[in-house]
């Protein structure tokens, strides 16, 4: 199933230059597995040693946070949009 | 002790704007401490971290504290006084005039909460009446050198209007992003400085994530708490140096704040290291006790957890200015919290409407949701006995009651009489 992802500005060097991926997975785990099989160097830097998402790494499913979800246990579908953001502090 | 009253001292540099080296060296990230040039960046590329302005040592600040001591004294009655410690190359030469808000000893709150000392650092004083002015000042001036023409920021409120407010005095267009359901008063007092408001269907983690986005696709944009904000977090750091300074170079022994995405609360602990780094003040760092909203309490619940992860939430709160989810600078506030013997507390709407009215009566300063917070917690760790009578505490009030006036409607009675004396007689004779 083909997911559309969006990657923020900070790495888009590592995915040749491209705003937008896309990548076959039934969940969020799967479709970055997909993505990092073909810009090896996204996975160092969105994954931690034990393959979680670093902690300052914010993932979301058709705009939700996926740690509301199943985190990358979350499914996804057909056409659906994963946005990769870097965590901000606000106020 | 009184505070300050001297925003009209003479300008450090009278005339023009001060060329200087600049204080800062790099960008570091705070996870990896990988070094960036002094852009507008704020992630690491490495590991999404976040970066923060390293400076220079030991030549800035001077190493001599008694020369830094007078070249402080010396400066603006703005929190341009401290530049210092500050990252920008050029002190602005004139800009809506920041900081050095009153430090007011609060007598009678110490004595109904059973404190031997404390004192109230007043936001409200500031030209927007919170805090964010001092963020956005720095921001600014250090978007301006970097060449950005026009400013942008996500904001729960207090930012948008210190936001619309500088931009308008320094000239430059303003785009404000709040979540839509934000208090009246918060968008009326911003939309006055011909700021364009985008009030965004969500909550404010939406407008932040929306506003990150959009900062990685315009150009020129300079958003404030996104794209530069390692030089607005810095801004915070002011807080703690002019407590320190009015209390005659002395640093308190615990110090009360709100943490919304944690900037605040651990920028201030910052600034009151890099004085007694500098040699300007002994002792150590206070303990550090936040302050949050049940509603929306993601660095609470962690702490509580002894886990530094906080895990996101939904806010639901009337502490708007505080409802922030998803915290950038959670785990950092939790961290320094423990470090210090401080801590992270949560206090109920109730509590919050109760600490506003506690802060007034006693005080009389009047504070929007967030100083609530700060007050409720204040008296909460009164009451669990985590302060000692001889100790001295300061507590960060960051907002100003007028922004959020619904919370007290109806919190109190109003005797409507005709304009007679019996009638005054009558409705309250018996009590005056």
């Amino acid at each position: 199933m083909a997911v559309t992802i969006k990657l923020p500005a900070q790495l888009r060097d590592a995915a040749g230059g491209a705003s937008e991926a896309t990548a076959d997975g039934g969940t969020v785990g799967e479709v970055l597995d997909a993505l990092y099989a073909r810009h090896g160097e996204l996975r160092e830097r969105l994954a931690g040693d034990d393959g979680e998402l670093r902690r300052f790494v914010n993932v979301y499913v058709k705009g939700e946070d996926i740690r509301f979800l199943d985190g990358l246990a979350t499914p996804v579908a057909d056409g659906d949009e994963v946005t990769i953001l870097p965590a901000v502090a606000g106020g | 002790m009184k505070g300050f009253a001297s925003r009209s001292l003479p300008p450090l540099h009278p005339g023009g704007e001060e060329i200087r080296e600049m204080p800062a060296e790099a960008l570091k990230c705070k996870e990896c401490s990988t070094t960036y040039p002094l852009e507008a960046r704020y992630v690491c590329e490495r590991c999404f971290g976040p970066l923060e302005v390293a400076y220079r040592r030991p030549t800035h600040p001077p190493s001599d504290p008694a020369e830094l001591k007078r070249r402080i004294q010396a400066g603006p009655g703005t929190l341009w006084r401290y530049a210092d410690f500050l990252p920008v190359e050029r002190v602005p030469r004139a800009s809506l005039p920041t900081g050095l808000t009153p430090l007011v000893r609060a007598d009678r709150l110490a004595e109904r909460l059973g404190i031997g000392e404390l004192w109230i650092k007043n936001e409200t004083a500031n030209p927007t009446h919170s805090f964010k002015d001092r963020v956005v000042s720095i921001a600014l001036a250090r978007a301006v050198e970097l060449g950005f023409d026009t400013v942008a920021c996500a904001s729960t409120g207090n930012l948008a209007g210190a936001v619309a407010a500088h931009a308008a005095y320094a000239g430059l267009p303003a785009y404000v992003f709040i979540p839509a359901d934000l208090e009246p008063e918060k968008i009326l007092s911003t939309g006055a400085y011909g700021a364009q408001i985008v009030a965004v269907e969500g909550n404010y983690d939406a407008v932040n994530r929306l506003c990150t986005e959009v900062s990685g696709e315009r150009e020129g944009w300079a958003f404030v708490n996104v794209n530069v904000r390692p030089y607005y977090a810095e801004g915070s750091k002011t807080l703690a140096f002019e407590t320190a300074e009015q209390l005659g170079w002395e640093i308190p022994d615990r110090v009360v704040a709100p943490i919304a995405s944690g900037s605040l609360f651990t920028k201030v602990a910052r600034g009151f290291q890099e004085f007694i780094d500098a040699g300007l003040v002994g002792g150590g760092v206070p303990a550090m006790h936040g302050a949050q909203a049940e509603g929306c309490s993601p660095v609470a619940q962690a702490y509580a957890a002894g886990t530094d992860v906080c895990r996101p939430v939904k806010p639901d709160t009337i502490a708007k200015s505080l409802a922030i989810g998803n915290p950038a600078d959670g785990p950092y506030a939790v961290e320094l919290a423990r470090r210090t013997g401080g801590s992270v507390d949560a206090v109920s709407d109730d509590e919050i409407r109760a600490g506003i009215r506690l802060l007034a009566e006693t005080t009389g300063i009047f504070t929007e949701t967030a100083g609530g917070v700060t007050t409720a917690v204040l008296a909460k760790l009164a009451e669990r006995g985590e302060i000692d009578r001889g100790e001295r505490v300061v507590a960060y009030i960051t907002g100003d009651g007028l922004k959020t006036l619904d919370c007290v409607r109806g919190t109190f009675a109003v005797a409507e009489i005709e304009p007679r004396f019996e009638a005054f007689e009558d409705a309250l004779g018996a009590r005056v």
